[in-house]
């Protein structure tokens, strides 16, 4: 369910991250608490503490003391920008790189993509 | 504060030492890991935190003061012994009702809760419990007395997959709720993993490894691809394990942190997470003398 290749705080962060991208977290609306967050996910609520406070920190969340976490104003449009900054690097890096191990040239592999968007 | 603050701890039998000049911190309210080998000093190291066995040097507070005879400390202290011995003819019920009479924090209404969830048999004698019922004899008393300070040796011994799952869930649901501090000693480590916040690996006697969990995840990383790729990558760092089939290898190399990981995929190998099960492993083997092999 998490990503085990990193930190397990960081994969956290990223679950939230998705479900906000995805709008199961809206804007305004709050995230789970870390303990239904620990419960849920099966980690120690320290940890899922953590994920938190690292989406807080990058203004992804805003803290409402004494109510909990919630997705802050700009949320979606923020992570969206930060994922198009990665996208070459952890989509397109790969991909090319297997295209050339398959003697897929770029225009082919335009062509592939078009077609494929179009279905 | 620290629930318990070792320095030079040792404990001799004749001239072995099964614990050599042991210096560990524990911070309160946190779940620590105990890991090692068997014969690595666990179980000792436990013993004399809650003043079963005396040291031979070294000295220790526990909940900030001396354990040992100290029943204010030991109270709040509730040590779950893998070979726990009972009296004959005692049944589940009666070490419970002791227990509950023990710890001052003790929630009945939870080890009722325990007792059902484990289908534990209350009116059986103990000697005629299943390994996995005397586990959860243990589990239920751990858990029910809510010690700011409980050792669990070995809580898995016997106990079936549901059963292991049980413990998990509500250790980590009660711990969530009431906040203390958890020592966990397990071969399991994989199903523990997720709830540690900090490891102790001992190997004979000594102090391993003392790192937070969080620092661990991403300590060692599984690269794999053609041998020469991956021989060239793996060139300046630690390598902790290496496999190689035909023209392939694979390699368990230590990480400079997140960035490691990122260069090998640009090197075109493919990376794999490495358990904190593995990692250990390849630890406690690399350190393994040559000779042994």
């Amino acid at each position: 369910m998490l990503d085990e290749s990193k930190p397990l705080f960081i994969a956290v962060a990223e679950q939230i991250e998705e479900g906000i991208l995805d709008a199961t977290y809206v804007e305004d609306e709050p995230v789970p608490s870390t303990n239904e967050l620990a419960a849920f996910l099966r980690i120690n609520p320290a940890t899922a503490g953590k994920g938190l406070n690292r989406l807080v920190d990058a203004g992804v969340l805003v803290k409402r003391r004494g109510v909990g976490m919630f997705v802050a104003p700009g949320a979606v449009e923020l992570l969206r920008r930060r994922r198009r900054e990665a996208f070459t690097r952890t989509y397109l890096v790969p991909l090319l790189r297997e295209a050339a191990r398959l003697d897929i040239p770029p225009h082919e592999l335009v062509q592939m993509i078009t077609k494929e968007a179009s279905r | 504060m620290n629930a318990i603050e070792a320095r030079d701890l040792s404990k001799h039998y004749r001239d072995v030492a099964a614990i050599d000049e042991v210096s560990i911190s524990l911070e309160e309210n946190r779940v620590h890991g105990l890991l090692g080998r068997n014969g690595a000093g666990k179980t000792t190291l436990m013993k004399l935190l809650t003043a079963q066995i005396f040291a031979s040097s070294g000295s220790m507070q526990v909940l900030g003061e001396d354990p040992v005879e100290n029943a204010g400390v030991l109270s709040r202290t509730c040590f779950i012994q893998e070979s726990q011995k009972y009296p004959d003819g005692f049944r589940p019920r009666d070490v419970l009702r002791i227990a509950q009479k023990l710890y001052p924090a003790w929630d009945q209404g939870l080890a009722a809760d325990l007792v059902a969830d484990f289908r534990l048999p209350e009116k059986r004698a103990i000697r005629k419990l299943s390994r996995g019922q005397l586990s959860a004899v243990g589990i239920i008393i751990g858990l029910a007395s809510r010690a700011p300070l409980t050792f669990f040796d070995e809580p898995y011994l016997g106990l079936d997959a549901v059963a292991r799952r049980l413990f998990f869930d509500r250790l980590l649901a009660d711990y969530a709720e009431h906040p203390r501090t958890i020592v966990l000693s397990t071969h399991h480590i994989d199903e523990v993993s997720n709830l540690l916040e900090h490891v102790v690996l001992l190997d004979q006697g000594r102090v391993m490894l003392d790192e937070e969990a969080d620092a661990l995840q991403g300590a060692a990383i599984e690269v794999s691809g053609r041998l020469a790729e991956v021989e060239e990558f793996t060139a300046r760092s630690e390598v902790l394990h290496e496999a190689r089939i035909g023209a392939l290898a694979t390699a368990t190399i230590l990480t400079d942190g997140e960035t490691t990981a990122a260069a090998a995929r640009a090197a075109g190998l493919d990376v794999a997470p490495v358990s904190l099960q593995n990692y250990i492993v390849h630890r406690t083997t690399a350190a393994a003398p040559a000779a042994a092999r």
